[in-house]
C-alpha cells in the first residue's frame, strides 16, 4: 500500500472519527472536535492529492466491502487534481466551521456527525474506479449534501422547499449517470474502468452517443448547467454556510470531473456534436448565470448563479477541449482542457472564499440580504478584506485568481480558430463574446456586492451591530485569500500537476506545462500575471508615497456634499437593487422582471398619496419556462393515477393478473 | 514549440527606455490634449476657450489644496484613484506607442491591457459606492453598466485583430501591420476599428456615451462617480481621466494606425516615432473634439444599442477574417 493508499485508508479513518465525535460530544466542545478531525481529513485529502499528481498512482480492489460488485479503488492525475482541490477546501471550511459553528449556529448531533461524511464523500467520488463503487460514492455525496442542505429547516420555511428541489433534481440526475454508466458497462461486459476503456472504442457510435448525452446531463445537473441549474440557486443559500461553501466549490466540481471522466477518459472523446453540445451548455449556463447574479440582491443566491456561471466556463472549456482533439489538434485541446481545468481550481478557491465572507456576514449580521447591508467595512476589516480578494477573482480582473484561467480559456478559443470547418468558425466567437460578455457582467456583479454589502453606511439595525467573526473563521478565510492569491500570481506553480491531469485523459506532450509556468504561454501569446500584479501594486505604492511627500499625511474630515439639504441619512444611498436597475433594463427582455407600483391615496383626496410601495422581483425566467408544465403535466397524471387505485382489493389482484399475463405473452412473442 | 514568432520579447535596457519615454508622454501630454480638446471645441462653439495649458494649471491648483476625507468613506476612497493612475500608466508603458520594442513586450497582452482598464474602472466605482450617496452609487452603477456591455465587443475586436497574428501580444500585432499595410486596410481591420472606435468614446467617458463637462443628475456618469473628491485626490482622478483618454485613443492608432511606430530602439528612429505618435493622437483627439461639438448625448438607455452595434461590427470583424482571408 502507497502513500495514496494510506492517505485514503487515514481519511476513512478520520471521518469515522469526526463523525462519532458530532454523535458523542457534548454541544460545548463539539464544533471543535468535528471541525479538527475534518481538518485533518482535509489534509489526508490534499496527501493524496498530490501524491497523484507528482506521478503516483494506486489502484486497489477491495471485493469484501461491497457484495457481488466489490470496491474498486484508482486514483491518476486527474482524480488527484479533484481530490487535491477538494482536500483543500475540506481542510479551511472545517477551520471556518469551528467558529461558525461553535458561536451561535450549532447545527446539532445529526449534521455534526454528517458533514465529514459528506466531505469523505466527494474525496472519494473521483477515486472511484468502477461503476458500482462510483455510483454508491455519488449517491453518498447526493444523500449527506440532502440532508446537510435541510440541517435548518426547523427554522425557516424556504429550506424545505429547497431541500425538496434539490432532493428532486439530484436524484434525477442520479437516474440519468446510472443510465449512463450501467449502460456502458453492460455494453462493454465489465463494469471496471479499466474494462470499459478497453471496450469503448468498439461500441456503436449511437449507444455512445446516448451514454455521452445521459452523462451530461446527469454531471449537468450536478454542475448547475442551465437548465438543469434550478436547485443550485435555492440550495445553496438555504444551506448552512460552511456546507454551502463545500457544495459550491466542491461538489459542482465533480459534474465536471464526470463529465471528463466518461467523455474524454471512458469513452476516448466522442465526435463533434457531442463537444458542441456541450460548448451551448457552457455558454448558455455562464451568461445566464452572472446575469441572474448580476440583478439578484441577495447575498449567497448571488454566490450560488455565479456557480452557475463558473462551471459554464469551466464546461464550455471541456467541450473546446473534446472539439479540437475531434478536430486533431491534440496541444490545442490539452490547453483548453488545462484551462478548464485551472479554472476549476481557481474557481474552488475564490469561491469557498465568497462563501466564507457571507457565511461571517450572515452570522454577524442575521442578513444576507445587500439593500439591508452596507458599512461593515469598519466593524469587519479581515472579512471585507478578505471578500475583496474572492470579489477580485470572481470578477476575473488582474490579481484575482479567475483572471489567469479566464485568460487561458479566451487564449485556447482565439488560437482555435486554426481548426478547419465552418462550425468551428461560427462556435468559436459565439464563445468568445459568452466568455466576455460573462466576464463584463461579473465585474458589475462583484462591484455591487463588495460596494453595496461592505462599503459605504449600514441599511438596517443588524448591519450596523455587526461585529468581526471569530479567529478560527478569519483564519480559514485568510488560508482561502492566501491559496487565491498564489493562484492569481504564480499559476506557474500548478503548471506541471495541470499537464499531468490533462494527459491522463488526452494525449498532448509539453504543450500545457509550458502554458502554465510564471509567464502563460500559449502558441503566440504570453502573458505574465505577476509582472501585470506587482506592477500595478508597486506603481500604487509609489504613487501613494509620492502623494504623500507632495500634500503630507493629515487630511481633515469634512461632510458630504448633501446638496444643501441637510446630511445625507443612510437611506438615500444606492442599494444593491438600485445599482442592478441599469443593467435589468438592458436585459429586460431577457430576464423578465415583474415590477408593481401600489400607491395608496389619502382618504380625503385621491391626488394625495400618502404610501406608495414598490415591489420587483426578478424570476428566473428558465426555469418558470420548463418546469413549470413539467411539473403540472406530472400533477395531471398523478390526479388521473389515483382513480386507478381505488381501495379494491379485487381489482388489485386483477391488475397483477394481467401484467403477469402481458409479460408472459411478451416473454414467448420475444422467444 | 511552435508558433508564431512574438516580436519584442526581449526586455532590455532600451526598451525599458522606451516604456518610460511612453509613461511620461502620457502623463505630460494627457492633460494637453484634454486642453487642446477644449480648445478645438470652444473655437468651433465661438467662444475664445481658455487655452490649451489649461487643464495642467488646474491639476496645479488641486494639488496645492489640502487633502479632506467626506464623512463615512474609506480605504477605498482613498486608494481608487491611485490605482486608477497605476493601471493606467501600467497601460501606457505596454502599449507599442512609439516603438515595438517596450521593455514589457512579455506582458503587452492585448487581454491584459482591457483587464487593467476594466480594474481602475471598477476601483473608482468601489470608491463612488463609498461614499455612501445617491449620487456617487448612481454614477458607479451606470459606469459598471457600460463597462460590463464594452468588454465584449473590445475581446471581439481583439479576437478578429489576433488571428492572423497567432497572437494577441500588442507588439506582435503592432509589427504585423507594419510589415503588411494590406492588413491595415483590409475589411477585418476597418470593422473592427469602428467597433473599437465606440468602445473608446465608452470606456473614456466622450460624447454621445458620457459627457465630461455635465453636472446634472440626470445625465451624469463619470462626474457622479466622482462627485465627492477634491483637493489632490480630484486632481489623480482627473489626471487619470485624461491619461485614459489618452491610452485608448493612442490603443486605437497603434491598433488601426501603426505607421510610424519604430520597430527597434534606435534614438532617431525613437524621437521621429514619438512625434508622429503625438500627431496622430492629437489629429484623433482633434476630430473627437469637432465630431462631439456636433453631437449630444445619448439617452443612458439608448447607450446600450450603440455597444450592441459595435459588437455586431466586432463580430463581423470576426466573420470577414475567417471568410475573406
Amino acid at each position: 500500500m502507497n502513500l495514496i493508499g494510506a492517505g485514503l485508508a487515514c481519511s476513512v479513518g478520520l471521518t469515522g472519527a469526526a463523525s462519532a465525535a458530532g454523535l458523542a460530544l457534548p454541544r460545548r466542545s463539539r464544533a471543535t472536535g468535528v471541525g479538527v478531525l475534518t481538518a485533518a481529513l482535509g489534509a489526508a485529502g490534499v496527501v493524496v492529492g498530490v501524491a497523484a499528481l507528482s506521478g503516483r498512482t494506486f489502484s486497489a480492489c477491495l471485493p469484501d466491502v461491497l457484495p457481488l460488485a466489490g470496491v474498486y479503488l484508482g486514483v491518476d492525475a486527474l482524480s488527484g487534481l479533484f481530490i487535491t482541490v477538494a482536500g483543500a477546501v475540506v481542510l479551511a471550511v472545517a477551520v471556518y466551521g469551528i467558529g461558525y459553528h461553535g458561536h451561535g449556529h450549532d447545527p446539532g448531533r445529526a449534521a455534526s456527525a454528517l458533514f465529514p461524511l459528506f466531505a469523505l464523500a466527494m474525496l472519494l467520488v473521483p477515486a472511484a474506479a468502477s461503476v458500482s463503487t462510483f455510483l454508491v460514492c455519488w449517491e453518498l455525496m447526493a444523500v449527506t449534501s440532502l440532508l446537510l442542505v435541510l440541517t435548518e429547516h426547523r427554522r425557516r420555511e424556504q429550506v424545505r422547499e429547497a431541500g425538496l428541489w434539490y432532493a428532486v433534481m439530484t436524484q434525477l440526475g442520479f437516474v440519468l449517470i446510472l443510465f449512463a454508466l450501467v449502460w456502458l458497462a453492460a455494453a462493454a461486459h465489465g463494469e471496471t474502468f479499466a474494462a470499459i476503456r478497453a471496450a469503448a472504442g468498439h461500441l456503436s457510435p449511437a449507444v455512445r452517443g446516448t451514454v455521452f448525452v445521459l452523462a451530461l446531463v446527469g454531471f449537468g445537473s450536478k454542475a448547475g448547467i442551465v437548465p438543469l441549474h434550478a436547485w443550485l440557486p435555492r440550495a445553496h443559500p438555504e444551506a448552512p454556510s460552511p456546507v454551502s461553501a463545500l457544495m459550491s466549490a466542491v461538489m459542482v466540481n465533480l459534474g465536471v470531473y464526470g463529465l471528463i471522466r466518461v467523455g474524454m477518459g471512458l469513452l476516448g472523446g466522442g465526435p463533434r456534436w457531442w463537444w458542441l453540445l456541450a460548448m451551448a451548455a457552457g455558454a448558455v449556463s455562464a451568461v445566464y448565470g452572472i446575469l441572474q447574479a448580476s440583478v439578484t440582491s441577495d447575498l449567497k443566491r448571488l454566490l450560488a448563479y455565479s456557480t452557475t456561471e463558473n462551471m459554464g466556463l469551466i464546461v464550455l472549456g471541456v467541450g473546446a477541449a473534446g472539439l479540437f482533439g475531434s478536430a486533431g489538434k491534440p496541444q490545442l485541446a490539452g490547453i483548453a482542457l488545462a484551462a478548464a481545468l485551472l479554472h476549476v481550481v481557481t474557481h474552488s478557491a475564490f469561491k469557498a472564499l465568497l462563501f466564507a465572507g457571507a457565511g461571517s456576514v450572515l452570522r454577524a449580521t442575521g442578513t444576507r440580504d445587500l439593500d439591508a447591508l452596507g458599512g461593515l467595512r469598519q466593524a469587519m476589516p479581515v472579512t471585507t478584506a478578505a471578500f475583496a480578494v474572492g470579489a477580485l477573482g470572481a470578477a476575473a480582473l488582474p490579481g484575482g485568481a479567475g483572471f489567469v484561467s479566464e485568460w487561458l480559456l479566451l487564449q485556447s478559443l482565439i488560437h482555435g480558430l486554426a481548426v478547419p470547418g465552418i462550425v468551428v468558425s461560427v462556435v468559436l466567437p459565439i464563445a468568445v463574446a459568452a466568455v466576455a460578455l460573462s466576464a463584463g457582467l461579473a465585474v458589475a456583479t462583484f462591484v455591487k456586492a463588495l460596494g453595496t454589502g461592505f462599503l459605504a453606511r449600514p441599511r438596517s439595525d443588524g448591519a450596523a451591530r455587526a461585529a468581526e467573526s471569530p479567529a478560527t473563521m478569519l483564519a480559514a478565510m485568510l488560508m482561502l485569500a492566501g491559496a487565491a492569491t498564489v493562484l492569481a500570481v504564480a499559476p506557474g506553480l500548478a503548471g506541471s500537476w495541470l499537464a499531468r491531469a490533462v494527459a491522463g485523459v488526452t494525449p498532448v506532450g509539453p504543450a500545457v506545462a509550458d502554458a502554465v509556468r510564471t509567464k502563460l504561454t500559449v502558441l503566440g501569446s504570453t502573458m505574465s500575471p505577476l509582472v501585470v500584479v506587482a506592477g500595478t501594486v508597486g506603481v500604487t505604492v509609489v504613487l501613494a508615497g509620492l502623494l504623500r511627500l507632495v500634500v503630507g499625511v493629515r487630511r481633515r474630515a469634512v461632510p458630504l456634499w448633501d446638496c444643501g439639504a441637510g446630511p445625507p441619512s443612510a437611506r438615500m444611498q444606492y442599494t444593491a437593487t438600485s445599482f442592478a436597475e441599469p443593467l435589468q433594463r438592458v436585459f429586460d427582455d431577457v430576464l423578465a422582471p415583474e415590477s408593481d407600483v401600489d400607491v395608496t391615496p389619502v382618504v380625503e383626496s385621491a391626488y394625495l398619496v400618502e404610501r406608495v410601495s414598490y415591489h420587483r422581483v426578478v424570476p428566473d425566467r428558465i426555469e418558470h419556462r420548463l418546469y413549470a408544465p413539467v411539473l403540472i403535466a406530472v400533477r395531471w397524471c398523478g390526479e388521473r393515477a389515483r382513480a386507478l387505485a381505488n381501495g379494491s382489493v379485487h381489482r388489485y389482484l386483477g391488475y397483477a393478473f394481467s401484467s403477469l399475463v402481458i409479460l408472459l405473452v411478451a416473454l414467448a412473442a420475444v422467444k | 514549440m511552435s508558433g508564431t514568432m512574438v516580436t519584442g520579447t526581449t526586455t532590455t535596457g532600451a526598451g525599458i527606455a522606451v516604456s518610460v519615454l511612453q509613461v511620461a508622454l502620457t502623463v505630460v501630454g494627457a492633460p494637453l490634449l484634454v486642453g487642446m480638446m477644449r480648445q478645438v471645441r470652444a473655437r468651433m462653439e465661438g467662444r475664445a476657450g481658455a487655452g490649451v495649458g489649461q487643464p495642467w494649471r488646474d491639476l496645479r491648483k488641486l494639488m496645492r489644496k489640502k487633502p479632506l476625507d467626506p464623512h463615512g468613506t474609506g480605504p477605498v476612497f482613498r486608494t481608487a484613484p491611485l490605482i486608477q493612475v497605476a493601471t493606467t500608466l501600467m497601460v501606457a508603458a505596454a502599449i507599442p506607442f512609439v516603438s515595438v520594442d517596450t521593455g514589457v513586450g512579455e506582458a503587452a497582452d492585448l487581454i491584459a491591457v482591457v483587464a487593467l482598464l476594466t480594474l481602475g474602472t471598477a476601483a473608482l466605482a468601489l470608491a463612488g459606492l463609498d461614499t455612501g450617496t445617491a449620487f456617487g452609487g448612481m454614477g458607479a452603477s451606470r459606469e459598471m453598466t457600460i463597462t460590463a456591455l464594452a468588454e465584449p465587443t473590445v475581446l471581439m475586436a481583439a479576437f478578429a485583430l489576433s488571428t492572423r497574428v497567432g497572437s494577441t501580444n500588442l507588439p506582435a500585432i503592432v509589427d504585423a501591420g507594419l510589415k503588411d499595410a494590406g492588413r491595415v486596410v483590409s475589411p477585418v481591420s476597418v470593422l473592427a476599428a469602428f467597433a473599437l472606435a465606440a468602445v473608446v468614446l465608452a470606456e473614456a467617458g466622450r460624447l454621445p456615451v458620457d459627457n465630461p463637462s455635465t453636472h446634472l443628475e440626470l445625465t451624469m456618469v463619470h462626474e457622479a462617480m466622482v462627485l465627492e473628491y477634491s483637493g489632490p485626490d480630484l486632481a489623480l482622478v482627473e489626471l487619470a481621466a485624461a491619461m485614459r483618454l489618452s491610452v485608448l485613443l493612442g490603443l486605437w492608432s497603434a491598433l488601426f494606425l501603426p505607421w510610424g511606430t519604430a520597430t527597434s530602439t534606435g534614438v532617431l528612429a525613437v524621437l521621429g516615432a514619438t512625434a508622429l505618435f503625438v500627431v496622430k493622437v492629437g489629429v484623433l483627439g482633434a476630430v473627437l473634439a469637432a465630431g462631439e461639438v456636433f453631437m449630444a448625448k445619448l439617452r443612458l438607455f439608448r447607450v446600450p444599442e450603440l455597444l450592441a452595434g459595435s459588437f455586431l461590427l466586432a463580430v463581423l470583424a470576426v466573420a470577414a477574417s475567417f471568410f475573406l482571408e
